[in-house]
């Protein structure tokens, strides 16, 4: 049983766990920055009329989707110092958390923008505005809104899928409770206490969607009948 | 140089295919375990049992605020200080279901919200009973919300099977590793062990997005 729970361990450990926080805070925010690069220039191509531009950018998508995060991050790490690419672990990790979550925001910005009613576009052409001034000021701040609550949630799904750099030696959050784990005999002290901080992250960010919710609530309604 | 390195691999063949079997073998499971205890949860966390839904709800949330492989070093590591042995099989298992139960959970409830109230009073002045008015109005209907995101679902549990791995069970992504360590050709070996999941997921998503189509335009002709 668990009656010689350390918690005393675990606060000589915290050190350690704060800095894998932090870590795996940084590596998110960065990835997620990256993520939000690689959709949207993705779901750019994949919204194009001409087929060359548009297919490489789905297959990108579908390749992603169908493939797990762990085998896409093993590619790139055994992968790359074959074609003499040497990177750190961090950049690799990143490197794949942003290239896997950006076909996922692809998706979601897609989607968004294809919610705006096709009346909106029409009475933008009707006005005698151009693609850009469509785009601008009629579609994207509608799309926007609509895209900022499955945008926090590929968020939340980052931030656990970062839990999986611990694999290839990333020193994050999870594998602070690895090393604890592992050097004093205390699994459970090591993974509970990870669990916590993760879920720490968890309510934030689902705080800050309800938050975003809220606010995006008080504007006007979208345009629907 | 290439050649040289296939017929290399080709030698890692059985053992693939046995990491091939292994995914396949941990998907079902967790399939037809997930989807089942994930629909009784739905069901019970709808009944109107006020105790039952908290409890039932805060479990999905802790497995959806924490990370997958978080959860498996869980089961397969403090499980065991508790006085219960799994081998590495059993609590993958266990870990995998658990988390897809949640998942389906969350689908299913938002199904069952989706079917009208009067569809649930209709039922009711028929004189149906609990579980026919389940079984009969709500469940059927609520089938056209739940079917393209839980199919949606099973496609991540194929990819998340993938990180059992961790905890050393050979499955195909564990073939990989094995096999990069001795062909150190990591795009080769990660690619073909990609195109393995790609052709069970592929057709999984297709086929979401097709009952996403099809349900999606018939919720917009029949209005009740």
């Amino acid at each position: 049983m668990l009656e010689n729970f350390s918690f005393r361990t675990i606060g000589e450990y915290l050190p350690l766990f704060g800095q894998g926080l932090v870590t795996t805070v940084w590596l998110s925010v960065v990835s997620f920055a990256g993520a939000l690069l690689v959709g949207i220039v993705l779901c750019a191509l994949n919204l194009q009329r001409s087929r060359p531009l548009r297919a490489p950018a789905k297959a990108y998508i579908d390749i992603i989707r169908s493939t797990p995060l762990l085998v896409q991050l093993y590619f790139l790490y055994f992968g790359l110092p074959r074609l003499g690419i040497i990177l750190p672990e961090f950049v690799v990790g990143v490197l794949a958390l942003s290239l896997n979550s950006g076909a996922y925001v692809a998706e979601i910005v897609r989607a968004g923008i294809l919610s705006i009613p096709r009346g909106q576009v029409e009475a933008a052409i009707a006005s005698g505005m151009t693609y850009r001034q469509r785009m601008r000021l009629v579609i994207l701040p509608q799309a926007f809104k609509v895209t900022i609550p499955p945008l926090l949630s590929q968020a939340i799904v980052l931030v656990k899928d970062s839990a999986l750099l611990s694999l290839i030696s990333v020193a994050e959050l999870t594998r602070a409770g690895q090393l604890l784990a592992s050097d004093r005999f205390m699994p459970a002290e090591g993974f509970l206490t990870v669990a916590a901080f993760y879920l720490l992250l968890y309510y934030c960010l689902k705080g800050v969607a309800a938050l975003s919710g809220r606010w995006l609530g008080l504007r006007p309604a979208r345009g629907r009948a | 140089m290439i050649w040289q390195q296939l017929e290399s691999l080709y030698g890692s063949y059985p053992l693939a295919l046995r990491g091939l079997g292994m995914t396949a073998l941990l998907s079902l499971i967790a399939l037809a375990g997930g989807t089942l205890i994930g629909f009784g949860l739905g069901i019970l966390r709808t009944a109107g049992n006020r105790v039952l839904a908290g409890i039932i709800g805060g479990w999905v949330d802790l497995i959806r605020g924490t990370p997958f492989l978080v959860q498996i070093f869980i089961v397969f590591f403090i499980l065991p200080e508790l006085g219960l042995e799994l081998d590495a099989f059993s609590a993958g298992i266990v870990a995998l279901v658990n988390l897809n139960a949640c998942f389906i959970c969350e689908i299913v409830v938002a199904g069952i919200d989706s079917v009208p109230k009067g569809q649930v009073e209709a039922a009711l002045a028929s004189g149906l009973a609990r579980w026919q008015r389940m079984r009969l109005v709500v469940l059927p209907q609520a089938m056209r919300v739940v079917l393209p995101p839980l199919v949606g679902q099973y496609v991540l549990l194929v990819k998340d099977s993938s990180v059992v791995s961790a905890i050393g069970l050979t499955d195909l992504t564990r073939v990989g590793w094995l096999v990069v360590q001795r062909v150190p050709n990591g795009l080769l070996v990660f690619f073909l062990v990609g195109v393995g999941y790609f052709i069970v997921c592929y057709p999984l998503i297709l086929l979401a997005r097709r009952l996403e189509a099809r349900l999606g335009a018939g919720q917009g002709e029949v209005q009740l």
